[in-house]
């Protein structure tokens, strides 16, 4: 967990530092610096006319694009994407299930479209809909979150049935609280602890999601900084630049991976019941 | 026996119905008009209208959803708008790469992913646990395109084992088409295996602690009949769950995999579907796979009786 924090620590800095970490402006790039290996020395116009020596550390693209840039920026994206996607899936998935939980009429209605939604795989929900709405990151956040409401609802719903049973809430029932207040006083804390783990999980996904979508044509528009995208740009030419694919492809897959190992550590650490069961 | 079959496939009709319904919404509620994009941009508003009219546009959105629901009991998915064929026949026709790719994952996943898990499960805490739980994380997080081209790199290009891209027919041969078939396989199951393994270890170190396995053990039965006939055929419920589950994961996958390799199969159809917006198209291969989900799940709880005789339906 410590690891997964660390690592995740230095990309939330350099997704923040993106601009001052010896990168060129995202705007510029040259033709005459087209596929450069990786190290390599080649130049830049400004918006002045001027020529720059510039390193492309990871070599360029097909465009003469700096591909260390690109995959700077692009955490930002991912990071970005991940979390919203989290904080949204959460936020309509916590809506969803207490409401499912507390009014047994909504109940049964409510688990079945959630039931409906899981049976359709998560990706083809998210390129269906990023491929009717297109769009910016708006988008595709809510095509990514909306597959993984069902499962946040099914949790929260299920936290719900178990903690309205406890002697705390039928106090507070007995007492005459509102029902809104005993959902955000009483059971809404007591599901914060396995809604976290859940949410890093979402978060993990969602950057995954996106870089597929991205790397499909199908999700943020090409121009973007994604690491989808410089991937998408970098297929074409695989054989004899390689790089172009493999950048992107480390920095993704260490992300998703230091997200999933937080995630377990939270989970081990903040929910042990549920440790022991996988 | 039968009234559970039945009460079980009752069961589903209810999530076939909200997928389809979702389904029907989610493609009907586009901004954009279908009848504007068959006609083509030289078409006049009347031949708009028209088009519109035979597909039956001009109705309220519930009355079309009847018509296309009804349509579809009869294996009528509609008609693409890229294609120009029906789309039930573009999936006929795409489907053998993508269930040649599925079996075979499904068979290589398993085939490592059970053993291992078994062993973990048995070395428990060793450091072959360890590595393997591991590299089961990494397995969950490497991206399948990104370990797609590393092993494209690799096999392909730096060995020259295998062909980069592209699929062959069985028709023409078994040879040529596990040849083309192997590397995508290999690269679709490593989630897969990452999953299937995991839950194999949870499952076998739960029946590992039972009673029946120190009796077998202190009958002199041989560790490896320990194994396999007590210890992982009674671990065998979690594990063929898990395997249905991961359908989902695969039907992802797919869709990666098929675009990287050059597959022609339905994942490849959902990609150019939506890049042409072709909604019909989009529409039937998500229903498809739905359907498949759904079916799969069931087959899987059915199966319980087969692994496990103490469950009777």
């Amino acid at each position: 967990m410590r690891i997964g924090g660390t690592v995740l620590a230095v990309l939330v800095v350099v997704a923040l530092l993106a601009p001052w970490l010896g990168t060129v402006d995202p705007s510029l790039f040259d033709p005459a610096s087209r596929d450069l290996l990786p190290g390599a020395m080649g130049e830049v116009t400004t918006l002045d006319g001027e020529y720059l020596k510039h390193r492309f550390l990871m070599g360029s693209d097909s465009f003469g694009r700096d591909i260390y840039r690109r995959v700077i920026y692009g955490t930002q994206v991912s990071l970005i994407v991940g979390i919203a996607t989290a904080l949204v899936a959460l936020a309509i998935g916590i809506v969803f299930g207490l409401l499912a939980g507390f009014l047994r009429w909504l109940d049964g209605p409510l688990m079945r479209v959630m039931d409906g939604l899981m049976a359709i795989p998560a990706i083809l929900i998210a390129i269906a809909l990023v491929a009717m709405w297109r769009g910016g990151v708006l988008t595709v956040v809510i095509a990514i979150a909306i597959p993984e409401i069902p499962r946040v609802t099914r949790l929260v719903r299920s936290l719900v049935l178990t903690i309205r049973e406890e002697p705390y809430v039928e106090a507070a029932i007995s007492l005459g609280t509102p029902t809104w207040k005993i959902m955000g006083r009483h059971i809404l804390p007591n599901t914060v602890a396995p809604l976290i783990v859940q949410g890093t999980f979402i978060c993990a996904a969602g950057i995954l999601t996106e870089a597929i979508l991205s790397f499909l044509g199908v999700g943020l528009p090409p121009d973007v900084p994604t690491w989808g995208n410089v991937m998408a740009e970098g297929r074409a030419q695989f054989t004899e630049y390689p790089h172009n694919i493999f950048f992107p492809g480390i920095f993704l897959a260490v992300t998703v991976l230091a997200v999933n190992i937080l995630g377990d550590g939270l989970r081990d650490t903040l929910d042990p019941k549920m440790a022991k069961r996988v | 026996m039968l009234n559970f079959l039945l009460r079980r496939l009752l069961s589903t009709l209810p999530v076939l119905v909200v997928v389809a319904v979702l389904v029907f919404l989610m493609l009907r509620l586009t901004p954009g008009d279908p009848a504007a994009v068959l006609a083509g941009d030289a078409a006049t508003t009347d031949q708009i209208a028209e088009i519109r009219k035979t597909l039956g546009l001009d109705r309220s959105i519930p009355e079309q959803f009847v018509v296309w629901a009804g349509h579809l009991l009869t294996g009528d998915l509609g008609q693409s708008y890229y294609y120009k064929t029906e789309v039930a026949t573009l999936i006929g026709q795409r489907l053998e790469p993508t269930l040649s790719l599925a079996a075979l994952t499904i068979t290589i996943a398993v085939l490592v992913a059970v053993p291992l898990g078994v062993l973990a499960a048995w070395r428990f805490g060793s450091w072959f646990d360890r590595t393997l739980m591991g590299f089961s994380v990494l397995g969950f997080s490497i991206p399948v395109f990104v370990l797609a081209y590393i092993l494209i790199w690799l096999v392909s290009l730096k060995l020259g084992w295998l062909p980069v891209q592209g699929y062959k027919r069985l028709a023409d041969g078994a040879g040529p088409w596990i040849h083309h078939l192997l590397l995508p396989s290999i690269t679709l199951s490593v989630i897969y295996i990452a999953l299937i393994a995991r839950v194999t270890r949870a499952s076998v170190l739960e029946t590992l602690g039972e009673d029946y396995i120190r009796t077998a053990r202190a009958k002199g039965l041989p560790e490896r009949l320990v194994l396999v006939r007590h210890a992982l055929a009674n671990a065998a419920v979690p594990i063929v769950t898990v395997i249905g589950i991961g359908i989902a994961l695969l039907i992802g996958g797919v869709v990666v995999t098929e675009s990287v390799y050059a597959i022609p199969g339905l994942g490849r159809l959902t990609v150019d579907a939506v890049l042409a917006r072709d909604f019909p198209t989009i529409q039937g291969v998500i229903l498809l796979f739905s359907v498949v989900y759904v079916v799969v799940n069931l087959l899987v709880d059915l199966s319980y009786v087969f692994f496990d005789p103490r469950i009777r339906y």
